[in-house]
């Protein structure tokens, strides 16, 4: 199998403005003062044998894009060396170079032509891409009375109809209704099945494991993993759940303060990915530097669609400070973890009785994934016992 | 370009370097893109409008009226069948300023193309360079009318002036172009004084008045005659030969509207100003070549 796609060990340098200087003016009075460069990608190779499909996650700012972008020949490297075998078609470019002014069939013969199609080529698939599209009754509308769905459909289908060797795409299954993306799902399996080279960036770890044939994780431009793409996901969710601690949303008047904050696992030791049906524990260290009458600690737990699951507080529980003053330890042991897999916010707060006062409340600030062992579907984990006998 | 053979393409770090001919190959191979991007150009400029095209053919006749009142009127030119003579200067000029103009913005006002899908840069200032062209051709047609009208043609050698003057603005132009696109993507000032500098141009290049004056000058400047500095406007030159291919009439000795030099020498002229436009296109071409890599990362 011959490679379809050499990176040979390319690096990336973008030179960050505080401000682009765009005028001479500024060009001239701020002379490079202002710019600091920084590596998008280093040392970053990889090779993509032909008629296979190589998935690219990593967090925002990891330099997936910027890695496809250098692929496609639109930016150059730094360093290192790419080598291409056969026309490279980008999704990166949905509907770019799509004229408002121009009718949807004006455009798809420009669009087709920027990505290489010739007129000829272009007058034999006309019907598919417009049926692909589900445009017929459009198709000679200028496209600026288009919704952005029949734009960006048109795009995708001009894109696809390029019979291209390489496919590239970037974060494009995100758009369209469900019915769409399943088409678009298909086509992407149908190029697949034609042994075509697919790279594919994208943010939904469960397509990588479903698409992907090798998977390669980013972080700060460089390499983590590559290899199988299940064992890329976990790790690019280890990695995802380690870098959330950072963020965070702090308010409140901290009459009450959460000092520090911890999730730890069965064994004791600080995770932050669990299994269903481990014991889980939120430990929150408070202070209070003068006394406080009658606060409830709370915590409560979100799914990734941010739906509250799961939340209760001390008053509930039974635990009272009629006056609350100096450090505690406040720990919520979470006997059965119930939850399938996926990752978990949790919120954690201190407030009055009434809820009317808020002393310190982080929202959504720690993250916990729970990485399924088994294959049981559905929204919850029940832990069953299987009793068969013979009658 | 339907088969192309499992070619390989490297990309290194190295800024690409020009070879010619292997580009033009490549520039061929993109033709249809160039013209839908031409057609593009020009009928999104006239898209929603009732008079569309008319409107470049309305732009000569305004300059028309305007400096035949100024001329003919108030300053007494003195130029019989002004109209022919005007539009056949403005012809070279417009084309000049019009492909400029929109050259510097190409690049930039892509932005979305360049920054997501690859393709030969050059295409961008061609594709403006070419809708400048569509514009020429209807202007040409405004001056058939008025040649014809007042039937001021004069046929002769002089005609094959015009061929040589053609190579000499296109590559001129295109020269200025590639350099006002790649420049304007990292300085936006440059469509400004791009304008600026037009404006002077244009005064600087004798298209509404009579360029025969120019000619018979005895100022100097620095030790130079005025003929001569205009000798080294690129601009001027081609300008001499449209005049003297389309209007052709050199008039008096002693006052004459056209420069009274022979075919032949103007023929010589401009051939060297052909060859010195097209070693600028090459380097201006190198060079644009060279920025056109990190164009996507300056929009």
């Amino acid at each position: 199998m011959a490679g379809a796609i050499a990176v040979e060990g390319i690096g990336k340098h973008f030179r960050r403005y505080r401000e682009r200087p765009s005028t001479l003016k500024e060009r001239m009075f701020l002379w490079r003062s202002n710019a600091e460069d920084f590596w998008a990608l280093r040392d970053v190779s990889v090779e993509v044998p032909e008629g296979t499909t190589l998935g690219l996650i990593g967090p925002n700012g990891s330099g997936k894009t910027t890695l496809l972008k250098c692929i496609a020949g639109i930016l150059r490297p730094n360093e290192g060396s790419i080598t291409t075998r056969g026309r490279i078609a980008s999704l990166l470019a949905l509907g770019a170079g799509f004229h408002p002014e121009l009718t949807g069939r004006e455009n798809v013969y420009l669009n087709a032509s920027i990505l290489g199609l010739s007129r000829q080529e272009t007058d034999r698939r006309f019907d598919d891409i417009v049926g692909f599209a589900e445009l017929p009754d459009f198709i000679d509308t200028q496209v600026k009375f288009y919704s952005s769905g029949m734009y960006v459909r048109l795009g995708f289908a001009v894109a696809v109809h390029v019979d291209p060797a390489i496919l590239l795409i970037d974060e494009v299954l995100a758009v369209g209704d469900i019915a769409f993306q399943f088409k678009c799902l298909d086509k992407i399996a149908e190029f697949q099945r034609e042994g075509r080279t697919i790279v594919f960036v994208t943010h939904a770890p469960d397509l990588v494991a479903r698409l992907c044939d090798d998977t390669l994780l980013l972080n700060h431009g460089q390499v983590v993993a590559r290899g199988e793409p299940r064992a890329v996901v976990r790790d690019f969710r280890l990695l995802m759940a380690r870098e959330d601690l950072a963020y965070g949303w702090d308010q409140g008047s901290r009459e009450v303060e959460i000092v520090s904050a911890e999730l730890f696992g069965p064994d004791g030791g600080a995770v932050a990915v669990f299994s269903p049906g481990d014991v889980v524990t939120i430990q929150l260290d408070l202070r209070a530097p003068a006394p406080v009458e009658d606060p409830v600690v709370s915590f409560a737990i979100y799914d990734e669609q941010n739906q509250f699951v799961f939340g209760t507080n001390t008053d509930w529980q039974g635990v009272r400070w009629p006056r609350f003053e100096g450090k505690h330890r406040v720990q919520f042991v979470l006997r059965h973890l119930p939850f399938v897999g996926g990752r978990y916010y949790v919120t954690l707060g201190v407030h009055s009785r009434d809820s009317r006062h808020v002393y310190h409340l982080q929202e959504q600030r720690y993250v916990f994934d729970v990485v399924k062992g088994d294959e049981n579907p559905g929204l919850v984990h029940i832990p069953v016992e299987v009793r068969a006998e013979r009658l | 370009m339907a088969e192309i053979p499992a070619d390989l393409t490297v990309r290194t770090s190295e800024p690409p370097k020009l070879r010619v001919l292997p580009r033009l190959r490549e520039l061929w191979a993109d033709r249809q893109l160039l013209g839908n991007l031409v057609r593009k150009e020009v009928s999104v400029k006239y898209k929603s409008s009732v008079l569309g095209v008319a409107w470049s053919m309305l732009n000569p006749i305004m300059y028309l009226l305007i400096f035949s009142l100024v001329f003919a009127v108030v300053l007494k030119g003195g130029i019989p069948n002004y109209s022919v003579y005007l539009l056949s200067g403005l012809l070279a000029w417009n084309f000049f300023s019009t492909a400029l103009t929109m050259d510097a913005r190409s690049v930039v006002e892509n932005a979305n193309l360049v920054t997501k899908v690859y393709f030969p840069r050059e295409i961008l200032p061609l594709a403006s360079t070419g809708a400048a062209g569509v514009d020429f051709l209807l202007q040409a047609i405004v001056l058939a009318v008025f040649m014809a009208a007042y039937r001021h043609v004069h046929v002769g050698l002089n005609l094959l002036l015009l061929p040589i003057s053609l190579v000499a603005l296109a590559a001129f132009t295109m020269a200025v172009g590639l350099v006002v696109a790649s420049l304007n993507v990292r300085y936006r000032d440059t469509q400004h004084l791009l304008n600026l500098l037009l404006l002077v141009w244009f005064w600087s290049t004798p298209v509404v008045y009579a360029s025969g004056r120019v000619f018979v000058s005895h100022k100097s400047i620095l030790g130079v005659s005025v003929f001569h500095l205009f000798l080294a406007n690129p601009l001027a030159d081609v300008v001499f030969g449209f005049q003297r291919a389309l209007y052709g009439d050199v008039g008096p000795a002693s006052s004459p509207i056209l420069p009274a030099v022979s075919v032949g020498w103007l023929a010589v002229l401009l051939g060297v100003v052909a060859l010195v436009s097209l070693a600028l296109l090459w380097l201006a071409w190198r060079w644009f070549f060279r920025l056109s890599g990190d164009f996507a990362e300056d929009l």
